[in-house]
């Protein structure tokens, strides 16, 4: 479009609107450093809630799971996700459209109906709910966008360097290793990151694979804000406020010195 | 044992052949795992839930194996229909609020200058990856009854007592549009950066005043970019159910509710899986419908 300065109203209007997406969640940072255990009125700065989250075994405990599950599914959903991609973005063969179409089941299914999909299925075949139940739930939403993000990143790719590389001796997994998988890495990277991110913070489908023993952090989350409105929450809040926009300067870093390259 | 050896090797190097020779197996070789994969738990599990809203419940919350449709005949009771009929309002106000308030952003977006149209996006992403629960949680210390808002209003003196917002329908739309907004301003931004500005000096120059010029070219050129985000909105708005869940009170029931509690709560597998069907076949219709009206693609890929 074209780059004439935009009317008064619209930057203002644009103003009030970050407002409105960054006011409630500044809030909930500020208020995880105050003393008062109502959360209204500010009276004093402290830590206190952050140790206490330290100590916490449950939030500890859950941590930890939702990390193991989301570094599984983000390598299994990765590796096979972007193997579809290359499938979809350089072959015809049989079956292509529904391939095509499986991809988009997550985006036109409620995530509700899926999760009690893949109860109703694990129940079946008598598999216990736990980690492993999550994670395979995990891989399963994830693959789809992985595959998405890699084969968007493909498109632009120019076969010529690889048929450079055949011409000079290399043999097809010698070219892969040398010269496809290096360029494509940025898509698969990106993958992997959304991947992660959707895996941190799923909430719908875990739930309804988790069964009563495993917890991970949106599961132990909910139960908090469910009992109680305590800094406690804030306090975690705010650490996951700060890694996710950690992780996402890192991955808008690398996508532009990529793109300056 | 030899011949069995050479008999192996023989087939491997044969399939090693057809690998090397036909791009269609190739293809069909990397593509089979995601196939596998989401066969067995995305559709199989759907399978099976279909054919579960086949069957009945028995007394002890067991399933009976007698194929009827009973479930779905249930399913049109008028204490039901209403259900169906508040999702699918509250789903449509959150896609409509988006839009309103989405739009006019994303076309600010789309017209800043390069640099800072990256930073503005990354702005919207970024409470788009924390995690949902905890941006409700900043609602709902908002909306509280002694939470910010009123706290703020009765400060001001603008109001005397305190307004009950949370655990009413009202705040679950708050609740809603804020979730997904970030869902409709991306492929509205897309849709609207792809308009060239020569189309709109066309129109300028054919005498159009910057007003019809935006009824006549950006508007429809936009549809796609709308109907990709409301697609976005609209289907998880549907089976929402942790937002009604902290925000609505137990007043407001959602489709979402009713199926987990159905599965979870009154541990009726097949009636559950009846609304599931029902649900699904309300977003697939929808979904089928506006990609008819308006052919999109890659706005939907964000």
């Amino acid at each position: 479009m074209s780059e004439k300065k935009p009317a008064l109203w619209l930057r203002i209007y644009t103003i009030l609107i970050y407002g409105y997406i960054y006011l409630p969640i500044l809030l909930l940072i500020v208020f995880s450093f105050n003393t008062q255990k109502l959360n209204v009125r500010w009276e004093g700065f402290t830590l206190h809630w952050y140790e206490r989250l330290f100590q916490d075994q449950d939030v500890l405990e859950a941590t930890r799971n939702t990390l193991i599950i989301a570094f599984t599914s983000t390598i299994v959903a990765t590796v096979i996700g972007t193997l579809a991609a290359l499938a979809l973005q350089r072959y015809r063969f049989p079956g292509y459209t529904m391939a095509e179409s499986a991809l988009y089941i997550p985006v036109i299914v409620p995530e509700v109906v899926m999760g009690i999909s893949l109860l109703v299925f694990f129940a079946q075949i008598h598999f216990r709910l736990g980690l492993a139940t999550i994670t395979l739930a995990h891989i399963a939403f994830s693959i789809p966008f992985v595959t998405l993000v890699v084969r968007a990143r493909l498109h632009g790719f120019d076969r010529a360097i690889e048929e450079a590389a055949m011409d000079l001796g290399a043999n097809e997994l010698i070219t892969f290793w040398r010269v496809t998988l290096p360029t494509i890495m940025p898509g698969v990277l990106s993958g992997a990151l959304l991947a992660f991110t959707l895996s941190l913070d799923d909430y719908v489908i875990t739930y309804f694979t988790a069964g009563p023993g495993a917890t991970t952090l949106p599961l132990r989350v909910f139960s908090m804000v469910r009992f109680a409105v305590t800094p406690e929450v804030n306090a975690l809040s705010t650490l996951w406020v700060l890694t996710v926009f950690i992780i996402l300067l890192i991955g808008q870093i690398a996508r532009r010195k990529q793109t300056q390259r | 044992m030899p011949e069995v050896h050479n008999d192996l090797s023989a087939q491997k190097s044969s399939l090693v052949k057809t690998l090397r020779e036909s791009p269609k197996a190739q293809g069909l070789a990397l593509i089979s795992p995601t196939i596998i994969y989401l066969f067995i738990f995305m559709i199989l599990p759907m399978i099976l839930v279909m054919v579960l809203s086949l069957l009945t419940r028995g007394p002890y919350g067991n399933v009976i194996y007698r194929i009827n449709v009973d479930n779905y005949v249930r399913l049109m009771d008028p204490l039901y229909l209403r259900i169906l009929w508040y999702s699918l309002s509250i789903a449509a106000l959150t896609t409509t609020f988006t839009i309103l308030i989405g739009y006019p952003l994303a076309y600010y977006i789309a017209r800043a200058q390069a640099r800072q149209r990256s930073l503005l996006l990354f702005l919207i992403l970024v409470p788009f990856w924390t995690n949902f629960i905890i941006r409700i949680y900043a609602w709902i210390m908002i909306l509280r009854t002694e939470g910010f808002l009123n706290n703020l209003l009765l400060n001001l003196g603008l109001i005397k007592v305190p307004l009950y917002i949370l655990y009413t329908p009202t705040a679950v739309l708050i609740g809603m549009v804020y979730e997904f907004l970030p869902f409709m301003v991306l492929p509205l931004y897309t849709s609207l950066e792809k308009i060239e500005a020569a189309q709109l000096e066309a129109a300028a120059d054919l005498g159009a005043r910057p007003w019809r010029a935006f009824m006549r070219v950006t508007l429809p050129l936009s549809v796609p970019g709308m109907i990709a985000g409301s697609i976005l909105v609209f289907i998880p708005a549907m089976g929402m159910f942790v937002v009604p869940d902290l925000m609505g009170g137990a007043k407001t029931i959602l489709v979402g509710n009713l199926i987990r509690n159905q599965f979870l709560v009154a541990r009726d597998w097949p009636f559950g899986a009846a609304a599931s069907m029902l649900l699904l076949l309300l977003t697939l219709a929808v979904t089928l419908y506006y990609t008819r009206k308006a052919g999109f693609g890659e706005e939907l890929l964000i």
